[in-house]
């Protein structure tokens, strides 16, 4: 609430001279005996001459003299707001016993109780408290007590009634102290006369002064070379001494002023003043580019890249096609933004580094990008062989392959995360590296489809080869994912945290996520409650058993490979074979084929009522190790699904089968 | 021809005051000439016919002192108006920082006018400059004319000025409009000082 003290504004750092020498001299007082001379005290002078300087060095030295003194120091605004806030708060009196404890009250800017009737009584109270309790206070203001207006007249009795002292404007002497003062504190060393000459400006007031010190000393910082007396009124724009002072900042130069006297009559002014544009238009010209280069630096700084380039461009003296520097520099950045934004994609871990904020080191970041880019491989695509037209539609499956189409005509937006459903064998993984297929059509898009135990090894071979990171990556980039058998995560609790993760992280982005699992999520044991939850914030739609549509649909096709000329009534009889899935359909042509082989006869329907009718049905078993995808699973997969893996060979006939194929 | 050198840290425009002949180039050299402190500007050198036709061109220095740290100069250039010189004027053009374009605002020289405009304009892209992109102004001369003689600059505006640079209505006989045309193309081409390049 209230402002600490400046340890720069102290007495030692005040510059005393005649036109202040009684304000410091009546602080000084006030400090080593607060509250027995003068009280209050009012110190009031025009803006930039140091009142607030001289209250905080009031303060300093009451400290120094008294360190169990309790000292305020605080600006009106924030006395008001201090009081208002105590009043909202209902702790008025708080407040005010709060200030009436303090042993010396420095105040600043007191003219601001204009209008401020409520304050005004407020600080006329606590003087009053203050004063009574031998506490000193010290207010500093722009001008006089009267002269502020509607001031109540008790508080300007009041305040009047202890010592009102002014400070002016500081003389020569004075300000070439301050000067010489301030440019020891920055280390800053100037010519003889310089100092002087700066001087000898008429100004207004002590910042002033100071900011055309600050111009020397930028100026000087800058170009490197020591200012003279005569360049200093050239950057200052004073002009000469015989054309006495003049308002800094008007343009006109040595220069001009000699111009005006040669020239004599009106004509010479003309000259002057095309001189006068000339100076502003040129100064103006060649400090921009440093201000722009200044911008530049401060604006890739603050987004966190580094500017040495820019920064080093500040040190020369001839930057040729600052522009062109910028721009390029710029250009470098912007390609740094779009690796790092690449890589992050690909490898959230590199995009931190260094290299990515560094335009000087551009061709590494182009290295790293490239490594990056080259180590994340894409993640295993579907399989070429399930083409969606391929796929036998019937009433069985309508549900799950219209979900399908809708989901492939908006990716990631209608059904998200669409799973299949459905028992072993009724084409749930075709239809999935359908729609991965269909999906890879699409711009750039990176369809990760794989079984979930492919997924699992490659988490658990990425653990082994610690590369997880890199895992990730290959996943994340993935505009699709389309898992194969779900409920296999069972019990694979890191698979599904990362799945979780890899799951959120892709549904934020809308892409398509697929899953099949052989029944719906919720009634899949093993699975994270989470997960679950996820997988049934899609769509699930089920598979269900081969229709007559379907069966008939699949073996035409199946016959058509067999190139073969099959009788109508074949495909007949066996479409009407009750068959609870398109695998162990499958299986019965299989053995009517291997049949049709063995006797070297043709593909009919009285063969198929041979082989098949002539001994006891054996639907209820797997009878062969095909799957309705004809997709065989390599042993490296790590199929470890019953459902998946050829237990037990039923006969030599099936044996023959296989291996014929 | 570099306009700002940091390293020596002077700066040096050429101006080149281009024109159809008798507009009043020379003119305008000769009024700014008397004008310039005599400390301030070099030798004009004027290559003058016996009729006082510019033959070569005009060339008037300008020492303006330091700004802001620069070693300033200015290097005024007249071309010869007449078409037959018009080798002369693609020299002259050559490195040119500016053009100030002086047009005779009698109604009878409007053809003059624009038929130099264009030989300014091929003139530059001989040299690969792009008229759009040099600093040019326009000067209206003469205004001092009987008005039934001239056009009014804002007639000449839409004659001439169609890429909208800034003109300037002048009578360099007498200076009116003169200062004020080095004024408008100093500011131009310091401005392009901005840019910081150093051709």
């Amino acid at each position: 609430m209230t402002s600490a003290l400046n340890p720069k504004y102290s007495f030692d750092s005040f510059v005393v001279g005649a036109a202040n020498r009684l304000a410091v001299t009546a602080g000084r007082t006030v400090a080593e005996s607060p509250g027995a001379a003068y009280n209050p005290l009012f110190i009031y002078s025009g803006s930039g001459l140091g009142k607030t300087h001289l209250l905080m060095a009031v303060g300093h030295a009451a400290k120094r003299a008294a360190p169990k003194l309790n000292i305020e120091y605080l600006t009106l605004d924030e006395y008001v707001e201090a009081f208002h806030a105590s009043v909202a708060a209902g702790q008025g009196d708080a407040f005010r016993r709060r200030f009436q404890n303090v042993d010396v009250l420095l105040v600043d800017d007191v003219q601001f109780l204009t209008n401020r009737k409520e304050m005004q009584s407020e600080l006329l109270r606590l003087t009053e408290a203050l004063q009574a309790a031998g506490r000193q206070i010290v207010l500093t203001s722009d001008r006089p007590p009267p002269d502020i207006a509607d001031l109540d007249e008790r508080l300007i009795s009041r305040l009047s009634g202890g010592l009102v002292v002014d400070m002016g404007t500081p003389d020569y002497e004075t300000r070439v102290a301050i000067l010489r003062r301030k440019a020891e504190e920055r280390g800053a060393r100037f010519e003889p006369g310089v100092l002087e000459t700066v001087a000898q400006a008429e100004v207004g007031n002590v910042r002033e002064l100071m900011g055309a010190l600050n111009r020397l000393v930028a100026f000087q910082a800058v170009n490197d070379t020591s200012i003279n007396a005569e360049t200093v009124k050239q950057i200052l724009g004073l002009v000469g001494e015989e054309g006495g002072a003049a308002p800094p900042g008007d343009g006109r130069t040595p220069a001009a002023a000699k111009g005006g006297k040669a020239g004599g009559t009106g004509g010479g002014d003309e000259f002057g003043e095309f001189l006068a544009d000339v100076t502003v238009t040129v100064g103006k010209a060649v400090e921009a580019w440093r201000a722009r280069v200044g911008e530049a630096v401060l604006r890739w700084e603050g987004e966190g890249y580094r500017t040495h380039r820019l920064e080093a461009l500040l040190q020369r003296d001839a930057p040729a096609a600052v522009d062109a520097a910028i721009a390029a520099f710029a250009e470098d950045v912007e390609r740094l933004k779009a690796l790092e934004e690449e890589v992050a994609e690909l490898d959230p871990q590199a995009a931190g580094q260094s290299v990515f904020r560094d335009p000087e080191r551009l061709s590494e970041a182009e290295d790293a990008a490239a490594k990056v880019r080259g180590g994340a491989a894409p993640p295993p695509g579907p399989s070429a062989a399930f083409p969606l037209a391929a796929f036998a539609v019937g009433p069985s499956n309508q549900v799950a392959v219209s979900a399908a189409r809708a989901a492939l005509e908006r990716p990631g937006k209608k059904y998200n995360p669409l799973v299949l459903v459905g028992k072993s064998g009724l084409g749930k993984t075709h239809l999935l590296n359908a729609i991965g297929l269909e999906l890879t059509r699409g711009k750039r898009a990176v369809v990760a489809c794989l079984s979930t135990q492919a997924f699992i090894d490659e988490l658990i071979a990425a653990i082994d080869g610690d590369r997880v990171d890199w895992w990730r990556a290959r996943y994340r980039r993935a505009t699709a994912l389309l898992l194969d058998d779900i409920h296999l995560l069972a019990g694979k609790e890191r698979t599904q945290e990362e799945l979780f993760n890899l799951f959120n992280l892709l549904q934020d982005k809308d892409r398509q996520l697929v899953f099949t699992a052989p029944a719906h999520p919720n009634t899949l044991s093993g699975l994270e409650e989470r997960i679950v939850s996820r997988l049934e914030g899609g769509l699930v739609a089920e598979l269900k058993e081969p229709d007559r549509d379907v069966k008939r649909a699949v073996l035409e096709r199946l016959l058509a490979q067999q190139s073969t000329n099959p009788e109508p009534a074949l495909i007949d009889y066996l479409a009407d074979r009750p068959t609870d899935s398109v695998r162990s359909l499958v299986g019965l042509l299989q053995r009517v084929v291997g049949a049709a082989a063995a006797q070297d006869g043709p593909l009919s329907a009285g063969l198929a009522r041979e082989v098949l009718e002539g001994q006891a049905p054996r639907d209820t078993r797997r009878g062969s190790g095909f799957r309705a995808s004809g997709l065989v699973v390599s042993s490296l997969g790590g199929i470890k699904s019953r459902e998946k893996v050829v237990w037990d060979w039923v006969d030599a006939a099936d044996r023959v089968i296989e291996d014929f194929r | 021809m570099s306009l700002v050198n940091f390293t020596t840290r002077e700066i040096t425009c050429k101006i080149v005051y281009y024109g159809p002949g008798r507009s009043g180039k020379t003119t305008n050299l000769h009024y700014i000439y008397g004008r310039v402190p005599d400390s301030r500007r070099g030798r004009m050198v004027s290559l003058a016919t016996q009729t006082d036709r510019t033959l070569f061109f005009d060339f008037l220095p300008i020492d303006l002192g330091q700004i802001s740290g620069f070693s300033t100069r200015f290097q005024l250039y007249t071309v010869p108006g007449q078409v037959y010189y018009n080798a002369t004027r693609r020299l002259v053009l050559q490195g040119a920082d500016g053009v100030v374009f002086v047009g005779d605002s009698q109604a009878r020289q409007l053809d003059e006018n624009l038929e130099s405009l264009q030989n300014l304009q091929s003139n530059l892209l001989e040299h690969g400059v792009d008229i759009r992109t040099i600093p040019l102004v326009l000067q209206y001369n003469k205004q001092d004319l009987p008005r039934e003689l001239i056009l009014p600059p804002a007639d000449l505006d839409d004659a001439l000025n169609f890429r909208g640079v800034p003109s300037f209505g002048a009578d360099a006989l007498h200076g009116r409009g003169v200062f004020e045309s080095l004024k408008g193309i100093s500011e131009l081409v310091l401005k392009k000082l901005a840019t910081g390049t150093t051709a």
